[in-house]
């Protein structure tokens, strides 16, 4: 168990929703669910959630903090948001389902191998450094995600897609070299440090 | 009584000149239906034909008039005349509308006009000039029985229309439940947040003015009478009884909450921490604002959990089968006293359909946004102890869960304080409790004297029998109404609502009796039922069947009627064996002989003769309707219209068949227990009478097809022609009747 997820644990004992409300973006709504469901009925992936995001409201209220923060569900959320737009009670459904997925992880108790975490932190990673998306790299990045094998398997498979945008001129091979950064990447670094420094302090956690 | 000179008078207008031989139909009305008058109009119902009949009227001494044009939905303001009876004969609706324009055609329309004619001449030979009632009461005070939010609501409606007003309460207050309560369900914007009762200031009101006076500590022990001529006694819990008339009585007696004790596996009377939603307004009220304390050993309560439908809607038949309805409302206002003191509080509501009538909604929302959690679960179990377990299956997790609170608050919902069930002679159906050592402890409310029992008939689950669908407010005893939770389960603000409706129906009906004049639904009806008392054979299947118990049996053991009490359905007319009971202008007779009246064509003419009987109030209009919009049906069929299908009397149907017709289809109101029919009880009489018709049929040798009775909704425009045909299919199918001569 991380540092931060103890001192929330102590913090809001049984009240996970309360937890929720105070650290988690649109957090705040949770609350307001009539759980009428039709959310999980919208949701192109619904079937494949193993809790549909109306269950996932409810087990927020009734305080199940293990089994939501530690659940794949949220992540496999794709942003469409035929739930929003559906909501009688227009909850912000998408955003939460990001909140609740963004606060797993950094109480360090969101699952390790799921892709789309994964895949999460290698493009926060790759836009971070340079202030703007390095596609050569996040893409390669992303094929070496399972390992060396499955990484040259997977470009092999798309060497054709490669080789075509490289013709047309729409891809950098010297992208691998690194540049491709914006003007002052730098100062983005201290903006982002700052901005982290407030979220930090408005939400509680230690810095 | 004067000589009867019939005129008839046959119109051109609307098509009726082109499609039809109206010259024909004078000859038909002068020699088969002995008008003294006969006269045609190119556009009877203009000024020019009306003042034709009227001068008619005036020189010519005609006093029963028939209109041979369209239906008598129709027109009603030009073609209603003082003092003359009146038929119509429908040709425009019954005939030609229903009839394909073509010259195959024609000869078949023409014979359908012509029996409407002589239909409508032998109507009007047996019509009589309806006299007003004359013993009729002209009293307009309005008693109310109940000072609940209802009474006190009706009180104050029915004085601010000018009427004085008696208002008896059987406690020391006025105010009932809702004088009980901490706080009222909001009933205005912004639905967010309980608000003050105002029942001190209802009572201020009362209190102030002088048309009210109230009866605290007094009940109702006799009541007696009919509408404008109520006689009740009012009688102190100290003794003393006042005797004071009235015109109308509306009754709003309210509720009692179901026991708690009967829910012992929710903790119900096993713990002083587990209470009804009363027994929370009680804390709430004594923490008045502050933190609400517990009744077990005083401790600031800080979690509570609250059961919805506990021991409502309830399949196993133990408990209350229905909704309360302001249940789940009553808990968010209940878990808001709690929010609202101190956020802090855990409430928790479990519920397995919340629902929440009126704004509700806004409510919920705004109870959710305060911070009640609502879980969607049924409560298996609470244990008593010093933190009670609420066991409950979580219906969206599918789980099984506990909940620990401090106080747990079961809303266990109304039952009806409706007095004695005449028809089983018991109390409603869950108030067991109220019976000691066997012996029923049921109270009467009204003590009615009428021969049908004590207090106003109930539909279902212990509620009065109102009109549920069509006619709230309306009992199946004249002049008496009643409203709020005696009636079907509501919150305040519905009661407020149903209480000021209730308040001018009875205002309507004094009025009206004062008239002698009929009330809802043949409001301004002069007629009423007279018996020949030589034909009585004292069987009192009247008394029985009057679904408004108008009729009360004299010394001798005769029918008594109470024509203020009546309705004109003409239930008792269906009724009668012996076919004595009639109205002035409606009766065996009018209708008899209208039936007797059509040309029945003989047996190898291949022109089958269908008697349709239309409820007038459904059936009828259904036809019209379908009339209006061209829908074509069978030319063999002749309508009758009828007050009620109660008041089809079976020698009409014996009449028929006998004189040769070939089939006869009733169609009446929907009946059962989701009723439309506007006498309540009429169409399930008439199914009753016409369930043992079989025998009749069977005893003439004709097939029981020949006979159909059906439920008809105003609605079924399509359907009413689709089953006169079907009928007609059937005659074709079976053959005509034999019994042509």
């Amino acid at each position: 168990m991380s540092e931060l997820n103890k001192v929330m644990v102590e913090k809001y004992r049984n009240d996970f929703l309360r937890e929720v409300e105070a650290n988690v973006e649109e957090g705040n709504w949770v609350k307001m669910c009539m759980q009428c469901g039709v959310c999980s009925g919208s949701c192109p992936f619904g079937p494949y959630w193993e809790h549909p995001p109306q269950e996932i409201f409810m087990m927020v209220r009734a305080g199940k903090r293990e089994e939501v923060l530690t659940s794949e569900s949220m992540w496999m959320c794709t942003s469409c948001y035929n739930c929003i737009v559906r909501c009688p009670r227009e909850l912000p459904i998408t955003h939460i389902m990001h909140g609740l997925a963004n606060y797993a992880h950094r109480l360090g108790i969101a699952p390790k191998m799921n892709p789309t975490r994964r895949f999460a932190k290698l493009f926060w990673q790759n836009i971070v450094k340079g202030g703007r998306v390095n596609e050569l790299k996040l893409s390669i990045g992303l094929y070496f995600m399972d390992g060396f094998s499955n990484g040259v398997k997977k470009g092999l498979e798309m060497l054709p897609v490669g080789l075509g945008l490289l013709k047309t001129g729409r891809l950098n091979p010297f992208g691998l070299l690194g540049g491709g950064k914006c003007k002052g990447a730098g100062d983005i670094h201290k903006m982002l440090k700052k901005a982290q420094e407030i979220e930090n302090r408005r939400k509680g956690f230690a810095s | 009584m004067a000589d009867i000179k019939i005129g008839a008078y046959v119109c051109k207008g609307c098509g009726l000149g082109e499609r039809l031989n109206t010259a024909q139909l004078m000859t038909v009305a002068q020699r088969e239906g002995k008008a003294q008058v006969v006269r045609e109009h190119e556009f009877l119902c203009n000024s020019a034909g009306v003042s034709m009949i009227k001068q008619d009227i005036e020189k010519e001494g005609v006093n029963h008039v028939v209109i041979a044009a369209c239906s008598r939905r129709a027109k009603t303001d030009a073609f209603g005349f003082d003092n003359v009876a009146v038929s119509r004969a429908n040709l425009r609706e019954g005939v030609i509308w229903v009839q394909p324009d073509t010259d195959e055609a024609k000869e078949i329309t023409q014979e359908m006009a012509a029996d409407y004619v002589r239909m409508g001449c032998a109507e009007v030979a047996k019509m009589q000039i309806p006299q007003i009632n004359p013993s009729h009461g002209n009293n307009k005070r309005i008693l109310i029985v109940g000072g609940g939010i209802s009474g006190m609501t009706s009180a104050i409606e029915a004085a601010k229309a000018g009427y004085e007003v008696l208002l008896v309460e059987k406690t020391g207050e006025l105010g009932g439940w809702v004088a009980k309560l901490y706080r009222r369900i909001p009933s205005h914007e912004p639905y967010s947040d309980p608000m003050e009762t105002g029942v001190p200031a209802l009572v201020r009101q009362i209190e102030a003015d002088k048309r009210i006076t109230v009866y605290l500590n007094s009940t109702i022990s006799r009541t007696s009478g009919a509408p404008g001529q109520f006689s009740v006694d009012i009688s102190k819990e100290s003794g003393g009884t006042s005797t004071e008339n009235v015109g109308a009585v509306i009754m709003a007696s309210g509720f009692e909450p179901y026991d708690l004790k009967k829910l012992p596996e929710l903790g119900g009377g096993k713990s002083p921490d587990v209470v009804d939603q009363a027994g929370l307004e009680q804390l709430a009220r004594a923490a008045n604002g502050a933190a609400i304390k517990r009744p077990s050993d005083g401790k600031e309560i800080k979690s509570v959990v609250f059961v919805q439908c506990a021991g409502q809607r309830d399949e196993s038949g133990k408990h209350l089968a229905y909704c309360s309805g302001h249940c789940c409302n009553t808990s968010i206002k209940q878990a808001m006293y709690f929010k609202d003191s101190n956020p802090n509080v855990d409430t928790v509501v479990v519920y397995t359909d919340l629902r929440t009538p009126g704004n509700g909604e806004d409510f919920y929302r705004s109870a959710q946004r305060k911070g009640v959690i609502f879980t969607k679960g049924t409560v298996s179990e609470v244990v008593p102890g010093a933190e009670l377990q609420v066991k409950f299956k979580d219906l969206i997790l599918n789980d099984d869960a506990v909940a620990k609170a401090d106080l747990v608050v079961l809303a266990t919902g109304m039952v009806a304080n409706s007095g004695v069930d005449i028809d089983t002679a018991g109390g409603a159906p869950n108030v067991e409790g109220k019976t000691e050592g066997g012996e029923s402890k049921v109270v009467s409310i009204l003590n009615l004297t009428y021969r049908q029992g004590k207090d106003l008939p109930l539909l279902k689950h212990g509620f009065n029998d109102s009109h549920f669908i069509c006619f709230p407010y309306e009992t199946r005893r004249t002049g008496i109404y009643s409203c709020g939770p005696v009636r079907r389960p509501m919150d305040a603000q519905q009661a407020i609502e149903d209480a000021t409706g209730a308040a001018l129906k009875a205002i309507q009906a004094a009025e009206n009796a004062a008239l002698g004049r009929a009330a809802h639904p043949r409001s301004g009806d002069l007629s009423f039922p007279t018996f020949r008392r030589e034909g009585c054979t004292q069987c009192k299947r009247c008394t029985v069947e009057c679904p408004f118990g108008a009729i009360d049996e004299d010394e001798q053991r005769y029918p008594q009627f109470n024509e203020s009490r009546c309705r004109r359905c003409g239930t008792c007319m269906g009724a009668c064996p012996v076919r004595v009971i009639s109205f002035e202008n409606y009766s065996v007779d009018t209708v008899g002989y209208q039936i007797k009246s059509v040309d029945i064509p003989d047996q190898f003419s291949e022109k089958p003769r269908i008697l349709v009987l239309a409820c007038e109030n459904d059936a009828y209009p259904a036809l019209d309707m379908a009339a209006m919009n061209k829908i074509q049906y069978s030319a063999f069929a002749r309508i009758v219209p009828v007050r009620c299908l109660g008041s089809v009397n079976t020698i009409w149907i014996n009449d028929a068949l006998t004189s040769g017709y070939d089939g006869v289809v009733l169609m009446g109101c929907q009946k059962g227990d989701n009723y439309q029919c506007h006498f309540v009880k009429g169409s399930e009489m008439a199914y009753y009478r016409m369930s043992k018709i079989d025998d009749t049929l069977k005893g003439m040798s004709l097939e029981v097809e020949r006979v159909r009775t059906c439920e008809v909704a105003i609605t079924d425009i399509q359907r009413a022609p689709k089953i006169i045909n079907e009928m007609a299919e059937t005659i074709q199918k079976i053959g005509l009747s034999p019994m042509k001569f």
